[in-house]
């Protein structure tokens, strides 16, 4: 174990590690199925790439708890804790 | 914990992905995505993917199948090889899948999504020949609109007979939506034909909110469960007769949803077990019988995951990070995802099921507390909104994939 986390270590030194996009957070990557990444779908549900994450969030917040009316998104809501919440609206502001 | 593949320095990992449907064709892009250094290739013999979800507003009269038709050519330009032709073998010791034309492609990961297969052996008379009279219309294209022209031609009176097979099949919600439509088709267009639906199951997804738009709507439909006689025994094609556990009906037009098994080549791969399907893990959808093939869509059994298109789509954008991190041995993230499925039950008149997704002990489970169905007792307006949610979320996803 050793020796493989030395050589992982030497391969992130060397920028050898995938440098692709970072990664969407647990979660984000099931949002695009609905909320559109290109500005030329025709969709009534809005686009979260570059949304203020503070919006986001507190919107989130509003859907799990009831206070906001939703067809769907109070049941998606339910499903996420505070902290992955946040990293899916910090992923999405990146997403433009 | 994950052993580093033997990759020549500066080799790019070579991943083939076999069924350019929303699983695959979503894997092969978000692959290419995920790591442009990855060698990326599509295997599907169809130049043009006829989309399965929407197609029973083709059947109902109410959209073009041209709706339904998309190509693959942004796919390719976006660096996945695209190669139309059929895999006929698979071999996970080698690592090679063999084409039609006989040549042999190596791999160092493959990804199948060949979706699921109709089984003709499994209700007595319902073979190929059979479905030429009686389309199970449940693979979209040719036999979408031979089952929508068959509904047309008849006579106004006739009687439209469907069957609906036990779990587990693809997209289960999708047949009481086709029902509804066909229902709807009729009370608008041949107000003296009714619809009867012969069920293979007692429940299912969806239930009191389907029921209680039949009841508003469609007097004209009529469901059979298996406790109430309604198990789908055989067909005859010839005299256009379907029985059940009780009757025989005469069927102006039948519609036969046979039981289905994962597509043909995740058997001939050995990744498919006695059900029929894929048992696969749930953070990589790497195949749990063989090692270095990952298994997407219908054909995978992956817990509590439904077999739907948005499921496939967002799974298969997972196992894309997962198999980008794994080829170069790094640990793939622990993945949570959403399913959403809308379903029809008039133009205008939406519902849904929803459940967010993540993996506990080996299986993907359902996290409690979250998702489940439209309200029952919701207003036309909640309805209709879902219903252009509906709408939205196929040119979402397909544009997400092809476009």
């Amino acid at each position: 174990m050793k020796a493989r986390h030395a050589f992982l270590v030497m391969l992130v030194c060397a920028g050898m590690t995938p440098a692709a996009a970072a990664e969407a957070p647990s979660g984000a990557a099931s949002c695009t199925g609905c909320h559109a990444e290109e500005p030329n779908v025709d969709t009534p549900v809005p686009r979260l790439g570059g949304q203020d994450a503070n919006v986001m969030v507190a919107a989130m917040q509003a859907y799990r708890s009831g206070q906001r009316p939703a067809t769907v998104m109070d049941r998606i809501a339910k499903g996420f804790s505070e902290d992955e919440i946040k990293a899916i609206a910090a992923w999405f502001v990146m997403q433009r | 914990m994950f052993p580093l593949p033997l990759l020549a320095q500066g080799a790019q990992p070579r991943i083939v992905v076999i069924g350019g449907g929303f699983a695959g064709a979503t894997a092969a892009r978000f692959l290419k995505r995920a790591d442009p250094r990855l060698n990326v290739t599509l295997i599907e013999p169809n130049p043009v993917f006829a989309a399965c979800p929407f197609s029973n507003e083709v059947i109902a009269g109410l959209r073009d199948m041209r709706a339904q038709l998309f190509g693959y050519d942004r796919i390719a330009t976006a660096g996945v090889v695209v190669v139309h032709q059929a895999a006929t073998a698979v071999d996970g010791q080698t690592r090679t899948v063999t084409l039609g034309s006989g040549a042999k492609l190596a791999y160092d990961r493959l990804v199948l999504a060949p979706g699921s297969d109709l089984r003709f052996d499994a209700l007595r008379g319902y073979d190929e020949a059979a479905a030429e009279r009686m389309p199970h219309a449940w693979k979209a294209g040719q036999q979408t609109l031979l089952l929508r022209r068959q509904l047309e031609a008849m006579e106004d009176g006739g009687t439209v007979v469907m069957t609906l097979p036990a779990l587990p099949y693809r997209c289960p919600p999708a047949s009481y939506e086709r029902a509804s439509l066909i229902a709807h088709y009729l009370k608008t267009k041949k107000p003296r034909s009714k619809l009867v639906v012969l069920d293979a199951k007692d429940t299912f997804s969806m239930q009191r909110l389907f029921e209680s738009a039949w009841q508003e709507l469609y007097p004209n439909l009529e469901w059979l469960s298996v406790s109430s006689g309604g198990n789908p025994t055989a067909v005859d094609a010839a005299a256009m007769t379907v029985s059940s556990d009780f009757d025989t009906y005469k069927a102006a037009v039948a519609n036969i949803i046979p039981p289905q098994k994962a597509g043909r080549i995740a058997e001939l791969a050995g990744t498919a077990d006695r059900t029929g399907w894929c048992p696969v893990d749930p953070v990589t959808f790497e195949s749990r019988l063989v090692p270095g093939i990952h298994v997407l869509g219908d054909a995978a059994i992956a817990g509590a995951v439904p077999k739907s298109a948005f499921a496939a789509n967002a799974a298969a954008k997972i196992c894309a990070a997962a198999v980008a991190k794994l080829v170069f041995g790094e640990a793939p993230a622990v993945p949570k995802f959403v399913n959403t499925c809308y379903s029809l039950v008039a133009p205008d008149y939406g519902i849904s099921v929803a459940g967010v997704y993540q993996p506990v002990n080996g299986q993907w489970l359902e996290v409690e507390g979250a998702g489940g169905i439209s309200p029952v007792d919701a207003p036309r307006a909640f309805r209709s909104q879902e219903a252009k949610f509906a709408n939205g979320w196929f040119n979402t996803i397909t544009s997400e994939i092809f476009g």
